[in-house]
């Protein structure tokens, strides 16, 4: 630490002597706390690297300025109080920077964000950073209304309980006519699935316009519940260049008696704090496709890790959230997508780095957010699926019910039963997992819709190697 | 029709010893067992009649299948549920919940449209079961112990 006279001479001073580094710093309980993943530039010490991010991401700028004087600039100050390498990756760490709470809006994501990821990220010093997990301490937790609905009453809303719920996605994404869009909303509902989807990019184009795609759809969620007795649903799709419209058109969803509507990511946070609010407000559940996370999420050394996207997105409040599969297309290694599952759904999270979580997380009462499963997933896959994911989450088969053999009612009669069929196995004290195909097999004896799935997809599987992985070797402990 | 509301409406119907074992595996959980029935099938009608009070210690499934048959007996031709109920901190809903009854036929229902303005239509739900007032729905309104 440079003495009093040194700190405040105008030039430029190391950001670790500036105060933004302090091994002794005990963080407090109220402090908001970020780990960073940093890979500083060569000749760079870490605790400097580790101290510039914090001094970016809070009150630093690159030179010495006499107004922090003006402040009580300590309190301020983030202080980077930890620095760990990352094992078997050579140049890479792990830096620990605690906030105080008084840095924040209260309720704000977009101003949590500015701060955690604004500038920062292009820092020149770094060569790669990388947000890897955020601790929200209660106090601020508290700030935010979270999921308008949450799962427990979501549940209730449907009268569903016992089994993961299942969606699909309407196929092609492009190009059907309003009309055509409504029939497959209508097959794949009578045929067992509780709810069918918008793709992200299906907003308002040439080929169907909103509102003819919300008549359409909302002719088959009914005809469909008349069909089976059940509540149905679609999610609308409410993206759109402003919120004026997206006003609009959830409130001619809600006109229309839609128990959903759904939004992209890629409208930004402040909008989706908005959307959550009118869905609150007006009984309606919110579904968030996370469109675009792939740009950032996705490189283990740069960006930023999806379990904090989906903590920033359970504080905004939305009730439903895609997080990943394990077993279809998109990517996700296991224990990774386990730490996301339960960042959304649990009250609290313990620190585990196997799972990628580094911090203990407490989400008081906060109600939980549905993760979603979709993207290459079918009935063959329900035993992992059960598995991995467990019963509080939609699982989504777009092209594996719409492109069933017998037909798109058909293919979703086969998810049906296959869903079924294990938790009733479960239930039993059966195996599921080892015993999966058996007990798949054995309930297709009784379905030929099942068996038709089967036969199509049984071997499908996507076995490549996930990029974001946790890192082998977990960091010692304090 | 068929309605399939409840946790296993398209497997074929459970047998008793498979309700027995759906029992279990909620009192194994620590779940109290209810036995309810109705005759409005309607998917927004959650207040079914409860077949008396949430089974909250019980350790043999027996005793819910034994309270599953007395409903069966006493409500012919009703819709009868078992839902399993959990009381956890943070859950406190219901977390398991199967039809062990309904009727030989099932009329199910009308699907009424009201056009509107704009092309908009308000649809409604109605189970042609209901279509008579209650008293003269059924001779085996029965409620245990009334």
């Amino acid at each position: 630490m440079a003495t009093v006279q040194n700190r405040w001479n105008a030039g430029v001073l190391p950001y670790a002597e500036m105060g933004y580094y302090d091994a002794d710093y005990v963080p407090k309980d109220t402090d908001i706390l970020a780990a960073f993943r940093i890979t500083p530039q060569p000749g760079v010490p870490p605790e400097e690297a580790g101290a510039a991010v914090a001094g970016e991401s809070s009150t630093a700028t690159w030179t010495v300025v006499w107004t922090d004087r003006l402040t009580a600039h300590e309190h301020y100050q983030a202080k980077c109080y930890r620095v760990d390498p990352v094992p078997g990756r050579d140049g890479e760490y792990i830096a620990y920077i605690a906030y105080d709470i008084d840095l924040f809006e209260e309720g704000s994501i977009p101003n949590l964000t500015s701060s955690i990821i604004g500038n920062v990220f292009g820092f020149k010093a770094l060569r790669a950073l990388r947000l890897e997990d955020m601790r929200i301490p209660l106090h601020y937790v508290k700030t935010f209304r979270g999921p308008p609905h949450g799962i427990v009453m979501e549940r209730e809303y449907l009268n569903k309980y016992g089994r993961p719920l299942l969606g699909a996605t309407t196929k092609p994404k492009l190009g059907l006519s309003a009309r055509n869009y409504g029939r497959v909303v209508y097959e794949a509902l009578r045929g067992g699935l509780d709810f069918t989807k918008d793709d992200e990019n299906i907003n308002s184009q040439p080929f169907m316009r909103w509102r003819d795609r919300y008549l359409y759809a909302m002719e088959g969620v009914n005809r469909a519940a008349q069909r089976t007795g059940e509540i149905k649903g679609h999610y609308l799709n409410v993206t759109a260049a402003s919120m004026e419209d997206m006003y609009e058109r959830a409130e001619f969803a809600r006109d229309l008696g839609s128990i959903v509507v759904m939004v992209d990511l890629t409208v930004g946070y402040t909008a989706l704090h908005s959307m959550s609010n009118w869905a609150r407000a007006n009984g309606v559940l919110l579904h968030l496709h996370r469109a675009g996370h792939g740009t950032y999420t996705r490189q283990k050394s740069h960006g930023v890790s999806f379990r904090v996207i989906a903590k920033w997105c359970r504080l905004i409040g939305v009730d439903h959230i895609h997080a990943g599969t394990v077993v279809g297309k998109l990517e996700g290694d296991p224990a990774m997508v386990r730490g996301y599952y339960d960042t959304l759904r649990e009250p609290l999270t313990p620190r585990d780095l196997s799972h990628g979580m580094y911090f203990e997380q407490d989400w008081g009462s906060m109600p939980g957010t549905m993760p979603v499963a979709s993207g290459g997933i079918h009935a063959g896959q329900m035993p992992q699926l059960l598995d991995y994911l467990g019963e509080d989450v939609i699982l989504q088969f777009g092209g594996g019910t719409i492109g069933h053999p017998m037909g798109i009612a058909a293919g979703a009669t086969a998810n049906r039963v296959a869903v079924e069929a294990m938790i009733k196995a479960r239930n039993e004290g059966r195996d599921f997992v080892r015993e999966g195909q058996d007990i798949l097999v054995s309930a297709a004896k009784r379905c030929a819709e099942l068996q038709a799935a089967l036969d199509t997809w049984g071997d499908i599987s996507f076995n490549y190697e996930s990029t974001d992985t946790p890192d082998v070797l977990s960091t010692p402990t304090a | 029709m068929r309605i399939t509301q409840g946790t296993f409406s398209y497997l074929p119907d459970l047998t008793d010893d498979e309700i027995r074992a759906q029992i279990q595996y909620a009192i194994d959980q620590d779940w109290a067992v209810a036995v309810e029935y109705t005759d409005d099938p309607h998917p927004r009608n959650v207040l079914w009649e409860m077949w008396g009070l949430p089974m909250f210690e019980i350790s043999d499934a027996s005793a819910g299948l034994h309270e599953v048959a007395a409903c069966r007996a006493a409500n012919p031709d009703h819709y009868i549920k078992v839902s399993a109920y959990d009381p956890t901190l943070g859950r406190q809903t219901t977390a398991l919940s199967f039809l062990v009854g309904r009727p030989a036929a099932e009329p199910g229902f009308r699907l009424d449209r009201q056009e509107m303005s704009d092309r908009r239509i308000s649809y409604s739900l109605r189970p042609y079961a209901t279509q008579q007032p209650r008293d003269l729905r059924s001779t085996a309104n029965g409620h245990r112990g009334s």
